[in-house]
């Protein structure tokens, strides 16, 4: 389905036009990554050693855990995510990126906002509200910087040279809809001046870290995964039909999933959701069916390459997506509701699916982008070893641990004190996986470092060649 | 979706609706909630917090306590329950085999084996439960049977599940216990015990100060960091500050040190003393033991 790029504009020259945005969106998520694994151990470290930071009021575990939950998404995750949806916006329309000073602009925003949001943590002035813990200077500064990329994807996509959408298009636009939308309306009512009373800033909130943790990485991630797929296994995407069913099911069924079994708010809030979680699984199903269909039979030996991280990626979105929807079934949830399952599942979802998809993206594109070799090709390959083994590390015991917590805490014969004893043996196994994915993360901050240098010492040389270059006879008067 | 403009419709409409549904209708339903009426008693619910605890609640967001922390109880049902108060002038032993010889009554059958095993072993201390089940009709027929002979029960609806088991609350938590919270600090996390009613369990301000400054010295298997950065240590003055905290001896700083709390920490307590959930509701409707007494 991808078009064929042998017109008349080069695919360098489309590439090149998305250098400068690139490395801005890409070199600050690595470093953000590297930056909320880090916090990630240290807030675990709380468990393992609970008067660590008794005198330290910066790392206390409840702002350490926030704020690398939030540069997890807000600043890994999205600009990465922008960053990849830049280039295949650019690529889709076989024409060079519009405006392209507007990303970088953009990327510099964003990441000052994460950067500004993370300092309120840790100074205590988060608003309390999940996932959506920056203040609002931080949250205005992400807001128009997302809204400035989204400017130059749509003019990029209405310059396209062929009229026909494809998959791809469908995702990344409705992402760049979706984001907008939730994430102003989360905030005009959370951490406006007039927040509305009681519950319904509970609701609001899980309205929007559905629309962010499920719908979001999901239109965002298989978007992408959709692009990238049917290009590196040389074939067209299978099924369109599958992909358009995936489509309308998830932005129309998806975005009502949210509202937990059991919250103390008016029933029908939670029966809604779990009738929505019911029915997403439909999407789910068919996104697996296409990329099962694309990537099967593609002859393409990945070595721990691009391809290898996102078929790696799409697996963990069928099964974090899947584990992701069972949690509104008011059955599992009365076991698995209010423990570590939770944190599991959507670790799963930040690192095993938007994360390896996105370094996947990132392995590919910037050689291209660049126009030159990753400086570090076997770290790369490394790196998805890390990730993929690190990730599973990570989450699984978080999961298991997570159910025995559940089925101890709803048998009240079983001291409170033991439902915690019995997840620290799975939180020891879990920050290993951690620390495993942190590796990986400086593998992946390296290669972009190195690249950023080699680049712009490139530049120097070129300007210093262009300065001491002898003049041609032409240009020499008299 | 073979233009921009059907994807955008596409979209447009399957966010427009689920924002409808997710935003704009619980803020009709809920956003000018107003206070409720206590079950059975003129008093409203929620009561306005104290300014101390109003500022705490803001510590508790600044601090992330929400993180490993919920604050709501879950409730799985609600059963029947009589339980005698009074012997009148019967022996406890001859009541005993008085009510095991009412389980031939068709309709105690059903519950002979639960309330002789309630029996088993009694002596006499009061009150005693002869019955927690779903049937009311059991309740009400013991009642009359008892009442008939002089002996005092008393009826009661109360909430079940494993919160309840556990002391976490006395009830669920519903919508209006959450009035005036802002952040409402729901958690999704039990890292640490619920705290919806921890103003219940544990009403004292020094024990909730001296819990967070060493968890461990009043709950021995506490797996809470300690917050003592919301505390200040220092050197006793002429005489030591009447705030100071009683500590034991292995928690204590040195000796001529004294821990006081800042404005913080007292603010902080002053929060969780003030949670509390043990009234009954129309949405949440059970027995409070005063009333009945």
């Amino acid at each position: 389905m991808n078009p064929t790029e042998n017109n008349s504009i080069c695919p360098n020259v489309v590439d090149a036009s998305c250098r400068v945005p690139l490395l801005a969106l890409f070199g600050g998520a690595a470093l953000w990554l590297v930056l909320g694994l880090v916090l990630g151990i240290a807030a675990m470290l709380s468990f393992h050693k609970p008067d660590l930071f008794a005198d330290c009021p910066f790392l206390t575990y409840g702002h350490a855990s926030a704020a690398a939950n939030d540069l997890l998404l807000y600043g890994f995750a999205i600009p990465a995510a922008l960053g990849v949806m830049l280039w295949i916006f650019a690529r889709l329309s076989q024409s060079p990126l519009a405006l392209p000073i507007v990303p970088v602009v953009a990327a510099h925003l964003w990441h000052v906002g994460v950067l500004v949001g993370t300092i309120s943590i840790f100074l205590g002035n988060s608003t309390g509200h999940t996932w959506l813990e920056y203040p609002r200077g931080a949250s205005v500064l992400l807001f128009a910087a997302f809204m400035l990329v989204a400017v130059s994807c749509v003019a990029t996509m209405g310059f396209r040279v062929n009229r026909e959408l494809y998959p791809s298009h469908w995702f990344l636009f409705a992402a760049l809809l979706w984001f907008g939308w939730s994430y102003a309306t989360a905030n005009l009512f959370l951490i406006g001046h007039h927040p509305p009373r009681g519950v319904v800033q509970a609701v609001i909130d899980w309205w929007l870290t559905n629309n962010l943790l499920f719908v979001w990485l999901a239109l965002a991630g298989v978007g992408i995964a959709f692009y990238l797929l049917p290009k590196i296994a040389g074939k067209p995407l299978a099924s369109s039909g599958y992909a358009l069913f995936a489509f309308l099911t998830l932005v129309f069924f998806g975005a009502w999933v949210g509202i937990p079994p059991g919250a103390p708010v008016p029933a029908w809030l939670p029966t809604v959701s779990a009738f929505a979680a019911l029915l997403s699984v439909g999407p789910v199903v068919a996104i697996a069916i296409v990329t099962w269909k694309t990537v099967g039979g593609a002859n393409v030996s990945c070595q721990g390459g691009p391809f290898c991280f996102i078929k790696f990626g799409m697996l963990s979105f069928v099964v974090s997506s899947l584990l992701y929807l069972g949690e509104f079934c008011p059955h599992y949830s009365c076991v698995v509701g209010l423990t570590w399952f939770n944190a599991g599942v959507t670790q799963w979802q930040l690192l095993g699916f938007a994360g390896m998809i996105l370094c996947g993206g990132i392995y590919e594109i910037l050689p291209r982008v660049m126009n030159r070799e990753l400086p570090f090709a076997k770290l790369a390959r490394v790196n998805f070893f890390l990730f993929a083994g690190g990730t599973l590390l990570f989450v699984i015991p978080l999961l298991i641990g997570g159910v025995e917590q559940g089925w101890k805490l709803s048998d009240a014969a079983v001291p409170f004190a033991d439902t915690g004893a019995v997840a620290l043996k799975f939180l020891r196994i879990s920050t290993t996986g951690q620390l495993l994915v942190l590796i990986g993360a400086l593998c992946l901050l390296l290669n972009i470092l190195v690249m950023t240098i080699q680049w712009k010492l490139g530049l120097v040389k070129g300007a210093i060649a262009a300065v001491t270059a002898p003049l041609t006879t032409s240009e020499v008067k008299s | 979706m073979k233009t921009g403009f059907s994807v955008f419709l596409a979209a447009l409409v399957a966010f427009g609706a689920s924002w409808l549904g997710l935003v704009y209708g619980p803020l009709q339903q809920l956003g000018g909630a107003k206070e409720t009426t206590v079950l059975q008693s003129g008093d409203k619910w929620p009561a306005q917090r104290t300014g101390a605890a109003t500022l705490g609640l803001q510590v508790y967001q600044g601090n992330g306590c929400a993180a490993c922390h919920t604050e709501q109880v879950h409730q799985t049902g609600a059963a029947n329950v009589i339980s005698i108060t009074d012997l009148g002038s019967h022996k406890a032993a001859d009541l005993r085999d008085f009510i095991t010889s009412l389980m031939v009554v068709p309709e105690l059958m059903n519950c002979s084996n639960a309330v002789t095993g309630n029996l088993a072993g009694w002596n006499g201390e009061l009150p005693k439960v002869l019955y927690c089940g779903a049937q009311d009709t059991v309740v009400s027929l013991l009642g009359d049977k008892l009442k008939a002979v002089g002996v005092k029960t008393e009826p009661r609806v109360i909430a079940t599940g494993a919160d309840i088991a556990r002391g976490w609350g006395t009830r669920q938590s519903v919508a209006a216990d959450y009035l005036y919270d802002s952040p409402v600090p729901l958690g999704s996390l039990r890292a640490g015990p619920d705290l919806a009613a921890i103003g219940v369990r544990a009403p004292d301000l020094n024990w909730q100060l001296e819990h967070l400054y060493a968890p461990r010295s009043v709950v021995k298997d506490s797996t809470m960091p300690a917050f003592r950065y919301l505390f200040t240590v220092q050197k006793v003055g002429a005489s030591p500050a009447p705030d100071a905290l009683v500590l034991p001896r292995e928690f204590a700083p040195a000796d001529g040190y004294e821990v006081v709390p800042t404005a913080e920490a007292r603010q902080l307590a002053a929060y969780l003393v003030s949670l509390k959930n043990n009234v009954p509701l129309y949405e949440a409707p059970f027995t409070p033991i005063t009333a009945a007494k």
